[in-house]
């Protein structure tokens, strides 16, 4: 394995080669005929819709899927069709950190890092594992105060992604050359993520190459040396990032260019109804408004949505006249339901509400689940298909639907656009809107400034606490950033 | 035109063939119906003359009656997801049992009341159950128990061993049965029917699905989820109450350790019945297939002439191996 130390820094012989590499699944082809060259140094940004076979092509190079037709060669090794390319893949120094956390949450932080490092040595490993993982969590993330023996469950769910990242870029016998970082950024705050943006620059400075997947058009066009466009399970474009515009790169990925402006100008001048929800940490909300939780993320927001959405419905009881409903961020944890349908998935919150008797409906469930279907554009054939089955954003669709359905005049949203395309945001932004307009409150925790700002009125949040509170133009990304951190330096 | 003759020929053979396989994979329940056919007809080539074959089905019938009324309870329970599971289950049949053949003190017109205590002991036992698991939070495991201890004990104070006859009218309703079926089987039938339209019908039969599937997931989807558990534990609770009640009508009395085998046979009828141990994934249908394979496992090796010690290792063995493939047929499709 020692020659591959040898390698880094020799920029001829490309870290990764596919030929026309296609996968399908049955009739699906998931990626088709993709060709890419990876060489040393660069910083590959990949983008496209939910569902255009991004984590196909990464999992085709990280040797978790085997090509049903063309080639994948490492290092410049012929590339051969049996299904040893993971191996491959691992002793290049091909690592990836998946949109999905993947740590195992009942372990260490540092027991986590030596599952991928599969033969370390055994003696002393705690302390060693330990001393590698701060010291490439300080790399990464300067100042992040995060305890390598602590368990991956207790800590909030950004700092678990720091952990992941972290382990991907931290040291073992072969040296991570190629990391894969899908949607790396989605439960980081600003200030971390451009920790993170100026540690890749670095790593790729010094020969190191990455692969970046992210729906931030900003990230992408701050590290990207190259960027390659998917669409369709194919690669449509692929081009030095120099050569494109934002513009440029959504009209290649094939939707409408995102019109801020309009939204904007609509949020100005609303009259809002009574008060209709008020909390004991202050957070309140108007009939028709639209209330953001900002601060930097795991600073008590979802807690407090959490406590708003319990308190107001009951263990012991199911209302007909719900008075809240919850969209989950967290999908698995909070959200689907494995073993089920897309429909029985879509149609749990209102079984009660469409149901006149103790049986389910079934023709009004299968209304409903039609009417969502066409309204947010669920991508699926059948909606009796596993929820499974479907990519991430799309079941995070059903979810919305889940809620949405619902009568509830108080929508509970705990960052609901992890993973969501660009495209798909918009349409959710609009439906958010209107509802909003026809009466209805929304309470939405975002770590997406450009979200917070869609929002008619702003809870800035630290330590589980509101810091501050802004209206209508006082709703910057600044002064949010302000009160984030306000208290921080007074605290000093 | 050799070949594609040829083609056309395959094509229906083997698409039969798929298709009988998708049906097989789709719904579990059917190893648990194969495997106590085999079973039965193993029986069969020892037991040879019709009647015999006759008697060995009414049997397994009425024997297998006993494990779908306490197995379907479970059912419910061990789909509420890990961890759920009700150990109290012999003791609250003992306990059922016991107080109301003694209220019924053999006399045929106290039958009604009699029910009603059975059914009114299952209720407070299943509260008892659930106010441990709820307001103490102990695991379920450790609560039912720990409660099942207290139920024999109450079962052993209140009849200090003696055998409690039940009422002659009771006596033959449970032996006897209607139109060739044993009438302990038609409950049983009509309980499987209930629970099969609570889970596919109804709005609690989907909440009890949800929240098996992901307590915390059913809850932020408006599921009242602790009504549901409630309402399971305490339904658990008088179906075992019930099974009690029916099962010292059938075999002349309660006695203490009648409930004892169907600690373990209610959760292998679940399992081998293909629900999910996993919790969120429940199967009726299977019930019976696996309560019936569960009697008829044992006949055979009976009829076979086998030790005590052989049979209930070769049971073992086959239980395992029915459970092995189940599961693997279900995992490769």
């Amino acid at each position: 394995m020692v020659e591959n130390q040898n390698m880094i820094g020799t920029r001829e012989v490309p870290i990764i080669t596919l030929a026309q590499a296609g996968v399908s699944f049955g009739p699906v082809k998931a990626l088709d005929g993709a060709d890419l060259v990876i060489m040393p140094g660069e910083c590959v940004g990949v983008v496209g819709h939910n569902g255009a076979g991004k984590s196909t092509l990464v999992n085709v190079i990280n040797g978790r899927l085997s090509p049903t037709s063309g080639t994948v060669s490492y290092d410049g090794a012929p590339g051969v069709a049996d299904f040893r390319n993971s191996h491959r893949a691992r002793s290049s120094g091909v690592r990836s950190v998946f949109q999905e956390l993947s740590l195992c949450p009942n372990l260490t932080v540092l027991e986590n890092y030596r599952i991928p490092y599969r033969n370390m040595p055994k003696a002393g490993w705690r302390k060693n594992a330990a001393s590698a993982v701060r010291a490439s969590l300080d790399a990464v993330f300067p100042d992040n105060g995060i305890d390598p023996y602590s368990v991956v469950a207790d800590l909030p769910i950004a700092d678990r992604q720091m952990v992941e990242i972290a382990i991907a870029f931290s040291r073992r016998d072969i040296d991570a050359r190629l990391v894969i970082l899908d949607e790396p950024t989605s439960s980081l705050d600003g200030a971390i993520a451009d920790q993170l943006l100026a540690y890749i620059k670095t790593f790729c400075a010094n020969g190191g190459a990455i692969i970046f997947i992210s729906h931030m058009m900003g990230e992408i066009f701050d590290v990207a040396s190259r960027i390659v466009v998917m669409k369709d399970g194919r690669i449509i474009e692929n081009d030095d990032a120099s050569n494109f515009t934002r513009d440029g790169l959504v009209d290649a990925m094939g939707h409408v260019v995102p019109d801020t402006q309009d939204v904007a100008n609509i949020l100005e001048k609303r009259e809002f109804g009574p008060e209709v929800l008020r909390m004991e940490n202050g957070l309140n909300a108007r009939k028709g408004e639209v209330v953001g939780l900002a601060g930097l993320a795991g600073h008590g927001q979802a807690e407090v949505l959490a406590q708003c959405f319990l308190e107001r419905t009951s263990d012991w009881s199911a209302s007909r006249a719900p008075a809240v409903v919850f969209v989950a961020g967290d999908r698995s944890r909070d959200g689907v339901m494995p073993l089920w349908s897309i429909m029985r998935n879509l149609s749990l919150q209102t079984l009660v509400e469409f149901s006149r008797t103790f049986l389910v409906d079934r023709k009004a469930e299968r209304g409903i689940a039609r009417t969502w279907h066409e309204k947010i554009g669920i991508k699926t054939d059948d909606l009796d298909n596993p929820i499974l089955s479907l990519s991430g954003g799309n079941q995070q669709k059903v979810l919305f639907s889940r809620a949405l359905a619902s009568s509830a005049p108080i929508v509970i949203m705990d960052d609901p656009m992890r993973g969501v395309d660009v495209s798909t945001k918009k349409e959710v932004y609009r439906m958010i809107r209107s509802e909003a307009e026809n009466g209805r409150t929304f309470l939405w925790y975002s770590t997406e400034t450009d979200e917070i700002l869609e929002c008619d009125r702003v809870f800035v949040f630290r330590d589980g606490e509101i810091a501050a509170e802004l209206k209508g133009e006082q709703i910057t990304e600044e002064n949010m950033l302000r009160a984030s951190f306000e208290m921080q330096e007074a605290g000093q | 035109m050799n070949m594609i003759n040829k083609d056309n020929n395959m094509q229906p053979q083997k698409r039969s063939a798929r298709d009988f396989l998708e049906l097989v994979s789709g719904k579990p329940w059917i190893w648990a119906f194969l495997a106590a056919g085999a079973t039965y007809l193993a029986t069969l080539l020892v037991v040879t003359n019709s009647a015999g074959a006759g008697a060995l089905l009414y049997a397994a019938l009425t024997f297998a009656s006993f494990s779908v009324i306490v197995g379907v309870g479970q059912m419910f329970v061990v789909t509420l997801g890990p961890g759920n599971v009700d150990l109290s289950i012999p003791a609250t049949m003992t306990l059922a049992a016991t107080l109301s053949l003694k209220f019924m003190a053999t006399d045929g017109a106290l039958i009604v009341p009699g029910v009603l205590i059975a059914i009114g002991v299952g209720l407070v036992c299943g509260l008892f159950n659930f106010s441990l698991i709820l307001l103490l939070r102990i695991p379920p495991i450790i609560a039912t128990l720990s409660s099942s201890f207290l139920f024999q004990s109450l079962a052993i104070w209140s009849n200090r061993g003696v055998r409690v006859k039940p009422p002659e009218l009771l006596a033959q309703f449970s032996t006897g049965g209607i139109f060739g079926l044993p009438n302990v089987a038609l409950i049983a039938l009509l309980v499987s029917v209930l629970a099969w339209c609570v889970l596919e019908k109804t709005i609690a039969g989907r909440w009890v699905l949800a929240t098996g599937q992901n307590k915390r997931a059913a809850r932020l989807g408006g599921v009242p989820v602790n009504a549901v558990r409630f309402v399971v534990y305490v339904g658990c609770a008088v179906l075992a109450g019930v099974a009690g009640f029916v099962l010292a009508s059938f075999s002349g009395g309660a006695n203490l350790n009648m409930g004892t085998e169907y600690m373990l046979m209610s959760i292998a009828v679940v399992v081998i019945g293909g629900s999910s141990i996993a919790g969120g994934n429940s199967n009726v249908p299977g019930i019976w297939g696996a309560a019936l394979f569960m009697f008829l496992i044992v006949s055979m090796l009976n009829s076979y002439g086998l030790g005590a010690g052989v049979r209930l290792m070769l049971t073992g063995l086959i239980i395992v191996s029915v459970v092995v493939l189940a599961s693997k047929r279900r995992h490769q499709i």
